[in-house]
Order: structure tokens, then sequence, then C-alpha cells
């Protein structure tokens, strides 16, 4: 539904994005991950046609977004960052105005207006003017605008940014739900999210794709992905460490807390080692030698982990010239 | 088809918006008290012993002077602080029916606050025997005068987010274009321009061109003359609002 190929932006000499590529389909949630000024609100303001690309292409459910616009836009529903509305208009009123804009008038219009109110629960403020409401609240009311015409695609920029946390559950379930037949992209900097909701993530820094991939694959990238951490009492960090880089499976061990007669190590497979291969190597060894083991488990990485290993280092090195 | 239901959707939303505040209630009665103000105080209504409203339409040049960019100012930079911008136009609309849509309200408003200056109309009826053609004539050329600041103000509050840039931008413009063809001006000028010179500038002004209305001359130099700076100004407003987009 989304195509984008080889994207960039630049505002002046900045290159905000840069020679991004990547598609969406029906049945997908695409997480887009990034620090801050990484460049996604940027690439969502180009795919729903707010600016335009200084090269590349994007397509919206095949109809090219610099050259049909209205049609493309037509297919999208977008929540901005910072969710923008009418402050000086009641919620239905807005809803209303976002619908009919859309195209819907008479009895479809009041049934879009009553159906997003009752999916982000807006009956409680719905004839309060938006000026008056709290942050979440507006932001859930930018969110019903997003989906008032049942969109095939969905663009969304930090959907739970201030929400409470019953209300990000509420959205993130929604965002799921949808997600079945809509094609979606949401950036976000919560982490959980991404293992929550999406089905494939995109990690971008300074303006380019560093990772894309599920949430499994991209934990696989993380550097204790595979690797075994095993924890005993009664014998010495050196014993353990001579006896396990005996075995072939095992790259390297590092002790990691060692006190009293209690040693925990990480232990690093090869690259060439099966999937689950070390940790019964271990066993096996701790079977041999009958060493009292009080946990031993397969490390699946973590998101955050990989985050940071992708995206830090090079910020850093950016700072320090 | 639908673009014109765009537009009218656009306008309908700006023009709740205007009476959703007191702002509106307000601009129009200080619209009213000022013009009745001049009329009869400043412009010497009574002792004109006529029954025209010349002394009524000699001031609205000077009048929309400040209120019409008072009215226009907020029309983009208020979306542009926002980030409604962003909303509207990510909509399945072209920023022609934004831009029009939005000019057409405020032009509403303004012509309802014109159209409440009525009963000076009937009080010059119940005076003498008024002519009814130069005060239609000079209502329309008003209501295109107006229109024609409006663009400006129009254009210049997409410039910025900013609303009093905006409104003191577009007052300097609107002054220079008053100023441009005022004899007090063009006479300093023709000492030391050559006259084909003030007469090109003077062409770029309001008033001659304002004028011929409320003398009851429906001239269509003058009305394609406020028409094209509407047109000119909204087209630079789609300019400024692309390149703005562009980055
Ligand atoms: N209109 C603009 N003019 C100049 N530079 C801009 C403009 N918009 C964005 N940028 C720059 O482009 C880069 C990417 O910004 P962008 O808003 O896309 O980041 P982001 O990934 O959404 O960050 P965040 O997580 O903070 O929302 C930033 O360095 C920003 O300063
Ligand atoms: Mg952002």
């Amino acid at each position: 539904m989304i195509k984008v190929e080889n994207l960039s932006k630049a505002f002046g000499p900045k290159l905000a994005v840069n020679n991004v590529s990547f598609t969406v389909e029906r049945g997908e949630v695409l997480g887009f991950l990034g620090p801050n000024g990484a460049g996604k609100s940027t690439s969502m303001r180009m795919i729903t046609g707010f600016i335009p690309p200084s090269a590349g292409a994007i397509s919206v459910g095949g109809f090219n977004m610099l050259e049909q616009p209205i049609e493309a836009k037509r297919l999208i529903g977008y929540l901005p960052e910072n969710a923008p509305s009418y402050t000086d208009m009641t919620v239905s009123g807005f809803l209303g105005f976002t619908a009919e804009i859309r195209g819907l008038t008479g009895e479809a219009k009041t049934k879009a207006v009553n159906r997003v109110i009752e999916m982000c629960f807006l009956e409680s403020v719905m004839h309060q003017s938006v000026e008056t409401l709290s942050k979440g609240y507006r932001h859930r009311t930018c969110f019903a605008q997003s989906i008032i015409h049942d969109p095939d695609v969905l663009v969304l920029d930090e959907p739970t940014d201030g929400l409470d946390p019953n209300q990000k559950h509420e959205i993130r379930q929604l965002i799921k739900r949808m997600g079945e037949k809509k094609a979606i992209v949401f950036s976000t900097h919560i982490l959980e999210e991404v293992d929550a909701v999406c089905s494939r993530a995109i990690i971008i820094d300074r303006g380019q794709i560093v990772a894309n991939g599920t949430p499994a694959q991209l934990r696989q990238k993380s550097d204790y992905a595979g690797a075994v951490l095993l924890r005993t009492s009664g014998i010495s960090a050196a014993e353990i460490k001579d006896k396990l880089s005996q075995l072939a499976t095992v790259k390297r061990t590092a002790i990691l807390k060692e006190e009293m007669h209690e040693v925990s190590a990480r232990v690093y497979p090869q690259a060439s080692c099966p999937n689950g291969e070390l940790a019964r190597s271990i066993a096996e060894v701790v079977g041999r030698e009958k060493w009292k083991v009080a946990e031993l488990h397969t490390e699946e990485g973590r998101l955050d982990e990989v985050f940071r290993s992708i995206t830090l280092p090079d910020t850093t090195r950016e700072a320090k010239p | 088809m639908s673009a014109i239901a765009n537009i009218k959707t656009i306008a309908k939303r700006e023009l709740s918006g205007y009476f959703a505040s007191p702002v509106a209630y307000v601009f129009i009665v200080i619209f009213l008290l000022m013009i009745g103000f001049f009329t009869f105080m400043a412009g010497g209504f009574f002792e004109r012993g006529e029954a025209s409203l010349i002394s009524f339409f000699l001031w609205h040049p000077w009048l929309y002077l400040f209120l019409v960019p008072a009215v226009g100012m907020r029309l983009w930079s208020e979306e542009r602080r926002s980030g409604t911008m962003e909303l509207l136009l990510t909509m399945p609309i072209t920023a022609w029916q934004a831009i029009v849509g939005k000019f057409v309200a405020s032009w509403i408003f303004l012509a309802l606050a014109l159209f409440l200056t009525f009963p000076v109309v009937i009080t010059v009826n119940y005076l003498g025997d008024a002519d009814m053609g130069p005060i239609f004539c000079g209502y329309i050329g008003s209501l295109l005068l107006a229109g024609g600041y409006l663009a400006i103000s129009c254009m210049t509050s997409a410039m910025t987010r900013n609303q009093v840039v905006s409104f003191i931008v577009s007052v300097v413009i609107c002054l220079l274009m008053i100023l441009a063809g005022w004899p007090p001006v063009t006479n300093m000028f023709v000492q030391w321009a050559a006259p084909w010179l003030v007469n090109i500038v003077a062409g770029f002004s309001v008033m001659p061109h304002f004028e011929g209305f409320h003398r009851g001359v429906l001239d269509s130099r003058d009305i394609i003359f406020f028409l094209s700076i509407i047109g000119f100004s909204l087209f630079g407003t789609s300019v400024i609002i692309r390149s703005h987009r562009a980055g």
C-alpha cells in the first residue's frame, strides 16, 4: 500500500532524510524508531504529502504522491506530531469538519463521527471546546480525526504520546486490531510498543535506515542474543572460565558478578553455533562437573540494547568531532 | 463540483471560527462605531446638505487600513503556529481550495459588517431624496476594496507565524497602496518626478479606482483592478505556502 523509494529530504545543507526505501503492505504494522531528530517526522510528512521530497518517489495505494496527490491523500489517515487541531471548535464540530472534508455528509458523517467518538473514548468531552481539553484528550481527538474515514493507510506520528497507561494500552490494541486490515506506519520512542503492536520495525538514524526487520530479527542483532546466562554457587570463577573455554561452542565467557560463593557469567556462542546448542553443551559440563546451578538460560536480546548499540555510537562521535 | 464542496466546507469552518470567539462581535461593534463617528462627526455628513453617502464612503480606505488586516492576520499565521496547516494540507484538497475557502470566509464576514451599516442608508433616505445608484455602486466598491486589502493580509499572514508581524506588514502594504495615488502625495511627487512615472505609480493606488464607485460609476477597469489585486495576492499566498512547505 505504501511504497517509498530512495526518499531524501534536504533542509538547506542538512540531509534530514537520506535515501530511505521501504514498503508497507495491507495487514502490516510498521514501527518507525530512531533517536530525536533522526528524520521520522520528516519522512512521514513526505509520505502524507505535506512536504515535497528533495528526491525519491512515494506511492500510496498505487497513486504517486507527487502526481496524484488528491487520490493518494484520500486513502491516508494522518496523525501529525503534537496532534494539532482547531482549538476554537468543539470535539464533535472538529470531527464533523474533518468528516466533511473527507467527503462524508449527512447520515454518513454523523455515523462516522459517532463511531470514532466511541472508539477513542471521547463521549464525555464531545461537546467541549478543544481548547479546554487536557493534552491526552486533544491527542485522542486528533487520533479520532485520522481514522474518521476508515482509511486503508494510517500514518501515525507518536500516537501514544501523552496518553495515560490505560489509554496507551487501548490505543495500542486499536492499532493492532486495525493493522489486520490496513497498512499502518507509526513512530514511537516506546520500545515495548514495538513488541506489542508491530509486525515489522525500522530503525532510522540521522536520516538513514540502520535496521529493518521483525521485532524478533532486530533482537537477534543484540550482542547477547543467543548468549547463555549461568549462575552457580560453590565454584570459582576461574574454574568456570577454564572448563567452558574447552567447549567448541563457546566464544568467550564474561564474569558478571562474583561474590561469596556465587558466580554469574555470560557465555557468548561461536558465530557458527546453532540456536540452543550452546545451552545444551553447557548443561552437559554442569552435569559432568556436578556444579550447583541456580540459573541457566539463553538470552533473547533486548530491543533497547539493540537500539542503543545501533544508534548511540554514531551520535557520540558526532558530538565529539 | 467537489472543489466547490471543499471550498464551502473550509469557508464554513473558518466562519464558525470567527463567531465562536467574541472577537467577531467586538470587531463589528468597533467597525460600526468608527464608521458612524467618521461619517457623521468628522465627515460633516449633515453640513454637506446633500442626500449622498460621499462622506460615508470617503473614510472606507482609511478604516479598512487597520480593520481588514486585523481580520486577515490570523488566516494562515494561526494555521502555521498551531500546526493545523499540516492537517489541512494533508487532507484530500488542493492548497488553492484551502486558500480560496479561507479568503471567502473572511470576505463574507467583512461583507456582513458592511451590511450592518444599512442604517446609514436609511438615514440618508429619510433626510432627503437620495440617489440609490451611487450608493449601490459605493457598496460594491467598498466590498471590492475590502477584498483587495484582505487578500493582501492573507498573503502576509502566510509569510509568518506571528500575527502581529503579519498585521504590521499588511498595514504598510495597504498604506502604500493608498498613498501612491492620494492627491496630496501625488502633488508632491509631481514637482520632481516625471508625470508619466507619477501616473504609473498612481495607477497602482486604490484611491482613484475606489472614487469612481461612490460617484456612481461602475467602470469595468476599476472592478478588474480590485479583482486582479485579489487574484495576484492569493496566487502570492499559494507560492509562499508552497515554498514554506518545501523547506
Ligand atoms: N522545516 C525544517 N527546516 C529545517 N530543518 C528541519 C525542518 N524540519 C525538520 N528539520 C530537521 O530535520 C531533522 C529531522 O527532524 P524530524 O522532525 O524528522 O525528527 P524526528 O525523527 O521526528 O525526531 P523526534 O523524535 O524528536 O520527533 C532534524 O535535525 C530537524 O532539525
Ligand atoms: Mg518527530
